[in-house]
C-alpha cells in the first residue's frame, strides 16, 4: 500500500510542477490549469481511498466504525466545491483580486485547523520524546504561518473592497512592535512543547490569536498600491504554510506542493517589486507613502493649472491621429469600461489610427490584472505591450489616453528624489504629442503622491466616470 | 584584386535638359576632402541646385571649365554619348547608368576602357542602404508627386469647416507602396487627405497602416514578393481583380498617385483609358513611372495631360523639382559609397566588395562575371517608421546573475542547517526536510520564465493548488465527532471552496485570453 501511496503523491507532485510550468506560456495555459486540475483530484482520490482503508492512522477502526466521518468528510467536499464554483461563476473579472485573496484567507484558516486538529490528535508520530517535541514545533510553525496568511488575506481583501481605507494604517513603533510579537511567538514556543499535548493548547490558542493580530497589523501598513505585491506575497505563504502541514502530518505530496506554491509566490512577488525598483523589505516594513526612510525635504510642490477637454475635442484628436497609445489603470477596472475601451479600439483601427496599450507592471491591483480585463472585453493581446516594449515608442506617438491610472504615469518617479516613488519605472506618456487623462477627480493615486503630469502643458483632463467618457469618445469617433 | 586610380574627382555640370541635381554638395566636398581627396567642379554645376560656385570654393573644391578629362567623375544623370566621347581612357564614372534606356552607351564606354559604377545596381541589402539613390530620390519624389497633385486639384486635401461652407478631405488612392508610395501616403496623410494605398506585397500592409492609411487589396490571393524588396509581374487574373479594385476606387478618388515598377522593364499599365474616364472631371492622376513609360495608358512623360477634364502628370523631374534637398541626399549617398572605395586620398575598386561589384557595369571596359554571392535580402524601406506591432515574444524574465549567487548562497545555507539538523533529528524529519528544499527549488526554476500577462492565471492557480491542504485535514478525520476530527472537516471544507474557486475562475480566465485571440480586428499592422 505505502508503495502506491508515494507513486500517487508522486505523479500528483509532478502534474502541479508541470501545471505551473503549462501556465509561463499562452499556448498552454490552458492544459496547464486542467493538469492541475488532474493532479488535484489524484491527491484528493488517493487521499480519500487511504482514509477508507484506515491506511492513514495505524489506530483507525473500522470503516463502518467510521461513517459518522465519512458523511461528514462527503458533505464537506460537497458543499465546500459547490460554493467555490459559484464563486467562482459569479465573480466579476473586476472582482477577481478580492476573490483570490479570499481564497487565499481560506487556505490560512484550514492551515490553522489542520495545526490544532494535528496537535489534539496526533496521527503516526511514534512516542518517541525528540519526534514529539519535532512535531510540535511543526504545529507551531504551520499554525502561526497560517494565522498570520488567515488575517493578512482578510485585510488585504478589505482593501480591495474598499471597505477598509487603502491608506497604509501606521501605529507608532510599529515595527518594534511587530517585534516584539514574533518574539513571542517564538519564545512561547518552548513552554508550549515542555506543556505537552493536549496541556498545551491554551499556549497554542493564545499563539494564535497573536499571530493573527501580526497579520492584521501587517497589513495594514501596507498601501493599497502595493497591494498586487501582497497579494502575491500572502500567497507564497499559504504555499508555505501548506507545506508545514506536510511536516506536521510526515506527508510527502503537501511538503511538496506547499514548497512549489511558496517559492512561485515569492518570485512572483520579487519580479513585481523589481518592476517598482523596489524590494520585498521596502514594501512589507516600508510602509508606502509615509516618507520613511527617505531623503529630506518636501516633494516638489505642483504648479500650474489642469487644462480641460471635452469629449468631442478628444475624439477629434483620435480621429486626426495616426499612433495612439491607452494606459489603462485600476481606474477602468473599478468603471468596467474594458468593453467600451475595446469597441474605441476597433472604431479608431477601423480609420486606419494605429491603437496600442501600455501596461505597467503594477497596474491595476494584481499582477497582470490588465491583461485580464482586456482579454475579457477582447482586445488581442498582440497589441497589448509591457512597459518596456512600448516605453521607447511615446515620442512618436499623436495622442495617448490615460484611463483611470495615476502613480504609473507620474513623471516625479524619474525627477523628483523627495517623492515616495522616485525610483520606479514609469510609462512615459507626457513624451507624446498629447496625453488626455481621463480621471473622476483631482484625487491623488492609491500611494497617496501628487502627479505632475496633469498640469504639464501636453495634458488636458477628461473629468468623469471612465465608462461614460469613453462611451462618449466611443460615439463622437464613429460619427 | 583591386585597382587604384587617380585621386582628383571630377563633378560635372548635368546636361539633360530640366535636370537641376548635381553630384557634389559643398558639404558633400568637404565629407571628401576630409578623407584626402580632392574634388574639381565645372563652372556652374549647381547653380540650377541653389549651390554657387564660390561655396564650393569655401567648402575646398576648385571651380573648373571641364571636367571630362579626368580620371574619376561623380555625376547624377547616365553620360550622353557626347560626353563618353570626351571621357578620358580608362576613367571611373559613377552615375545612374540605366543602360537599358541609352542604347549604345555600353559600347561606348567599352571603347574608352571605361569603369563604370551604375547607382540604380546599388544592391538593396541594409548595409548599402545610406548608398542607395533610388530610395533617398524616391522618397523626395513620393513628396513631390503630392504636393504636385495638390496644386493641379481644385480643392483642398485636408477636410474643412468653414462659415462659408464644408469640404470633405480628398480621396486619395496610391498604387504601389515601395519607398516613393510610403512617401507619397505619410505626405498626403499629412495633408489631412483620406489616403488608400495599394500594393502586390503583403509585406506592405504594415507599412502602409503604420503610415494611418488603409490598405487595399484584392480577393485573389497570391504573393507579389519579387528578387530584392521589388515587386515581380502578376498573374492575368490577378491582374483582373487588380483593374477591377481600381475602376471601383475610381469612382471615389479625387487623386491617384502610381508608383509601380518592375526592374528592368517597361512600367505596367494599371490605369487604362476607362479608369481615367471614371475619375471625376477635376481629379489628378501623378504617374510616377512616366520615365519607365507611365502606370497609366494616357500619360505623356514631362506633360501635363487633360483627359475629360482629368489631369494626368507624367513629371519625369519629380526630385529635381527639390534640387537643393535632392541633390544634398544624393550628394551623401555617394560620399557614403566612397568610403567602400579605397582609403585615404586614392580611390580604389574593390573588385571582391559585394556592394560596389553588383553596381559595376564594366571594369576597365570589360563586364565582370557575377560574383558567386547569395542573393541579397530585401531591405527594409527606409521611409517606414519601425513597425510597431511586430510581435514581441513576452520577455522572459531571467534572474540575473545577483540573484543566481544569492540563490545559491540560500542552497548552501540550507543544506549546512540540515547537516545540522542531522546530528538530532529525526531521520523522518530529515528527509521531509529534503523533499522541501527540491520543491523550493523546482518552484523556483519554473516561475522564472512566466509571461507577465499571466501572472493573474498563474496566481490564481497556485492558489488553488496551496488547497492541497485538503489532504492534511482528511487525513485527521476520525473515527467519531470528537474536536479533531471536526477540525479536520472543516480544513477540508474550506480548502475545498479554495480548490474549486480557485481551477474553475483561473479556468474562466484563460477561456477570455483564447477567445482574445482570433477575433482580431484591431489595428495596424499584427499578421
Amino acid at each position: 500500500m505505502s508503495g502506491v501511496l508515494v507513486v500517487a503523491y508522486l505523479s500528483a507532485g509532478v502534474l502541479f510542477i508541470r501545471s505551473l510550468a503549462g501556465l509561463s506560456r499562452q499556448e498552454t495555459a490552458t492544459s496547464g490549469n486542467e493538469l492541475g486540475m488532474v493532479g488535484m483530484a489524484v491527491a484528493v482520490a488517493v487521499a480519500m481511498v487511504t482514509w477508507i482503508l484506515g491506511a492513514h492512522d495505524p489506530g483507525a477502526a473500522e470503516l463502518h466504525l467510521r461513517v459518522t466521518g465519512l458523511v461528514m468528510l462527503a458533505a464537506a467536499i460537497g458543499v465546500g466545491f459547490f460554493i467555490g464554483a459559484t464563486l467562482a461563476k459569479r465573480v466579476e473579472m473586476t472582482g477577481m483580486p478580492e476573490l483570490v485573496a479570499v481564497l487565499h484567507s481560506f487556505v490560512g484558516l484550514a492551515a490553522v485547523l489542520v495545526g490544532f486538529s494535528s496537535y489534539l490528535h496526533p496521527h503516526g508520530v511514534s512516542g518517541d520524546s525528540v519526534a514529539r517535541v519535532v512535531h510540535e514545533v511543526e504545529v507551531w510553525v504551520g499554525v502561526a504561518v497560517g494565522a498570520v496568511t488567515f488575517t493578512g488575506s482578510i485585510i488585504a481583501w478589505g482593501k480591495l473592497k474598499g471597505t477598509i481605507s487603502g491608506k497604509p494604517l501606521l501605529l507608532p513603533g510599529r515595527h518594534a512592535l511587530n517585534g516584539l510579537v514574533a518574539f513571542a511567538i517564538v519564545g512561547a514556543a518552548m513552554p508550549f512543547v515542555q506543556a505537552g499535548s493536549p496541556n498545551g493548547v491554551w499556549l497554542l490558542l493564545g499563539m494564535t490569536v497573536l499571530a493573527s493580530l501580526l497579520g492584521v497589523h501587517l497589513v495594514m501598513a501596507i498601501g493599497g498600491a502595493d497591494m498586487p505585491v501582497v497579494v502575491s506575497l500572502l500567497n507564497s505563504y499559504s504555499g508555505w504554510a501548506a507545506a508545514a502541514a506536510g511536516f506536521m502530518l510526515s506527508n510527502d505530496l503537501l511538503i511538496v506542493t506547499g514548497a512549489l506554491v511558496g517559492s512561485s509566490g515569492t518570485i512572483l512577488s520579487i519580479i513585481m517589486c523589481r518592476a517598482m525598483n523596489r524590494s520585498i523589505l521596502n514594501v512589507v516594513f516600508g510602509g508606502f507613502g509615509t516618507g520613511d526612510a527617505k531623503p529630506s525635504g518636501a516633494p516638489a510642490a505642483i504648479t500650474g493649472e489642469v487644462q480641460e477637454m471635452k469629449a468631442d475635442e478628444v475624439a477629434e484628436a483620435l480621429r486626426q491621429a495616426r499612433q495612439v497609445i491607452i494606459v489603462p489603470g485600476y481606474g477602468m477596472a473599478v468603471s468596467r469600461a474594458q468593453g467600451a475601451v475595446n469597441e474605441l479600439t476597433r472604431s479608431l483601427a477601423e480609420r486606419g489610427v494605429t491603437v496600442r496599450f501600455a501596461i505597467h507592471p503594477v497596474a491595476g491591483r494584481l499582477p497582470g490584472h490588465m491583461n485580464v480585463l482586456l482579454a475579457e472585453a477582447g482586445v488581442h493581446y498582440d497589441i497589448v505591450l509591457e512597459m518596456e516594449h512600448i516605453n521607447q515608442d511615446f515620442p512618436n506617438t499623436d495622442v495617448v489616453l490615460v484611463i483611470g491610472a495615476n502613480d504609473i504615469v507620474n513623471p516625479s518617479a524619474l525627477t523628483d528624489p523627495n517623492s515616495s516613488i522616485y525610483g520606479m519605472p514609469v510609462l512615459e506618456c507626457w513624451k507624446a504629442k498629447l496625453t488626455v487623462v481621463l480621471k473622476r477627480g483631482m484625487a491623488a493615486g492609491y500611494a497617496g503622491v501628487d502627479n505632475p503630469l496633469f498640469t504639464l502643458d501636453g495634458t488636458r483632463m477628461l473629468f468623469g466616470d471612465a465608462k461614460k467618457s469613453i462611451d462618449a469618445l466611443v460615439t463622437a469617433v464613429k460619427k | 584584386m583591386v585597382r587604384a586610380v587617380a585621386s582628383i574627382i571630377g563633378v560635372p555640370k548635368e546636361s539633360l535638359p530640366g535636370e537641376h541635381r548635381v553630384g557634389a554638395t559643398p558639404e558633400s566636398v568637404k565629407k571628401l576632402a576630409a578623407r584626402g581627396l580632392v574634388v574639381h567642379v565645372q563652372r556652374g554645376a549647381g547653380a540650377a541646385a541653389g549651390y554657387d560656385d564660390a561655396a564650393y570654393v569655401e567648402a575646398g573644391a576648385t571651380i573648373v571649365d571641364s571636367v571630362w578629362s579626368y580620371d574619376t567623375l561623380y555625376k547624377v544623370r547616365s553620360p550622353t554619348l557626347d560626353e563618353v566621347a570626351s571621357l578620358k581612357e580608362g576613367a571611373l564614372i559613377v552615375s545612374l547608368m540605366q543602360p537599358e534606356r541609352h542604347p549604345g552607351l555600353i559600347d561606348a564606354l567599352k571603347a574608352k576602357k571605361a569603369t563604370a559604377l551604375a547607382l540604380e545596381r546599388i544592391p538593396r541589402v541594409t548595409r548599402a542602404q545610406k548608398m542607395d539613390v533610388l530610395s533617398s530620390q524616391a522618397n523626395l519624389s513620393g513628396y513631390r508627386a503630392v504636393v504636385e497633385a495638390a496644386a493641379h486639384l481644385q480643392g483642398f486635401m485636408g477636410p474643412q469647416v468653414t462659415a462659408a461652407g464644408s469640404t470633405p478631405p480628398a480621396k486619395v488612392l496610391v498604387i504601389g507602396a515601395g519607398v516613393a508610395g510610403l512617401a507619397a501616403v505619410g505626405a498626403a496623410r499629412a495633408l489631412g487627405a483620406q489616403v488608400r494605398a495599394f500594393d502586390t506585397r503583403a509585406a506592405a500592409r504594415e507599412q502602409v497602416e503604420s503610415l494611418g492609411a488603409q490598405f487595399l487589396e484584392v480577393k485573389l490571393q497570391e504573393s507579389g514578393e519579387g528578387k530584392g524588396g521589388y515587386a515581380k509581374v502578376m498573374s492575368p487574373e490577378f491582374i483582373a481583380a487588380e483593374m477591377d479594385l481600381f475602376r471601383a476606387q475610381a469612382k471615389e478618388v479625387d487623386v491617384i498617385i502610381t508608383t509601380a515598377l518592375v526592374p528592368g522593364t517597361k512600367a505596367p499599365t494599371l490605369v487604362p483609358r476607362d479608369v481615367v474616364e471614371a475619375l471625376k472631371p477635376g481629379s489628378v492622376i501623378v504617374d510616377m513611372a512616366a520615365e519607365q513609360g507611365g502606370n497609366c495608358e494616357l500619360t505623356t512623360p514631362g506633360q501635363v495631360v487633360v483627359h475629360n477634364g482629368v489631369k494626368i502628370l507624367g513629371f519625369t523631374d519629380l526630385a529635381s523639382r527639390m534640387a537643393a534637398t535632392s541633390s544634398r541626399f544624393f550628394a551623401m549617398n555617394l560620399v557614403h559609397l566612397t568610403g567602400e572605395l579605397g582609403k585615404g586620398d586614392t580611390l580604389e575598386v574593390p573588385l571582391e566588395n559585394d556592394v560596389v561589384r553588383p553596381a559595376l557595369l564594366l571594369h576597365q571596359g570589360e563586364v565582370l562575371p557575377p560574383l558567386p554571392v547569395k542573393e541579397p535580402t530585401p531591405q527594409t524601406q527606409p521611409v517606414a517608421p519601425p513597425n510597431p506591432d511586430v510581435k514581441q515574444e513576452p520577455a522572459a524574465i531571467t534572474a540575473p546573475n545577483r540573484a543566481a549567487w544569492g540563490s545559491t548562497l540560500a542552497g548552501l545555507a540550507l543544506i549546512s542547517a540540515l547537516f545540522g539538523l542531522g546530528r538530532f533529528a529525526p531521520s523522518d524529519f530529515l528527509q521531509h526536510s529534503t523533499v522541501f528544499v527540491l520543491a523550493c527549488f523546482i518552484g523556483w526554476q519554473v516561475i522564472w520564465s512566466v509571461s507577465p500577462a499571466l501572472h493573474t492565471p498563474l496566481m490564481s492557480v497556485t492558489n488553488a493548488i496551496s488547497g492541497i491542504i485538503i489532504v492534511g485535514g482528511l487525513l485527521q478525520v476520525g473515527d467519531g465527532v470528537d474536536l479533531a476530527s471536526v477540525l479536520g472537516v472543516l480544513a477540508v471544507f474550506f480548502a475545498t471552496i479554495n480548490i474549486a474557486g480557485g481551477f474553475l475562475v483561473t479556468e474562466r480566465m484563460l477561456k477570455m485570453f483564447q477567445r482574445g485571440q482570433p477575433s482580431s480586428s484591431s489595428s495596424g499592422g499584427h499578421r
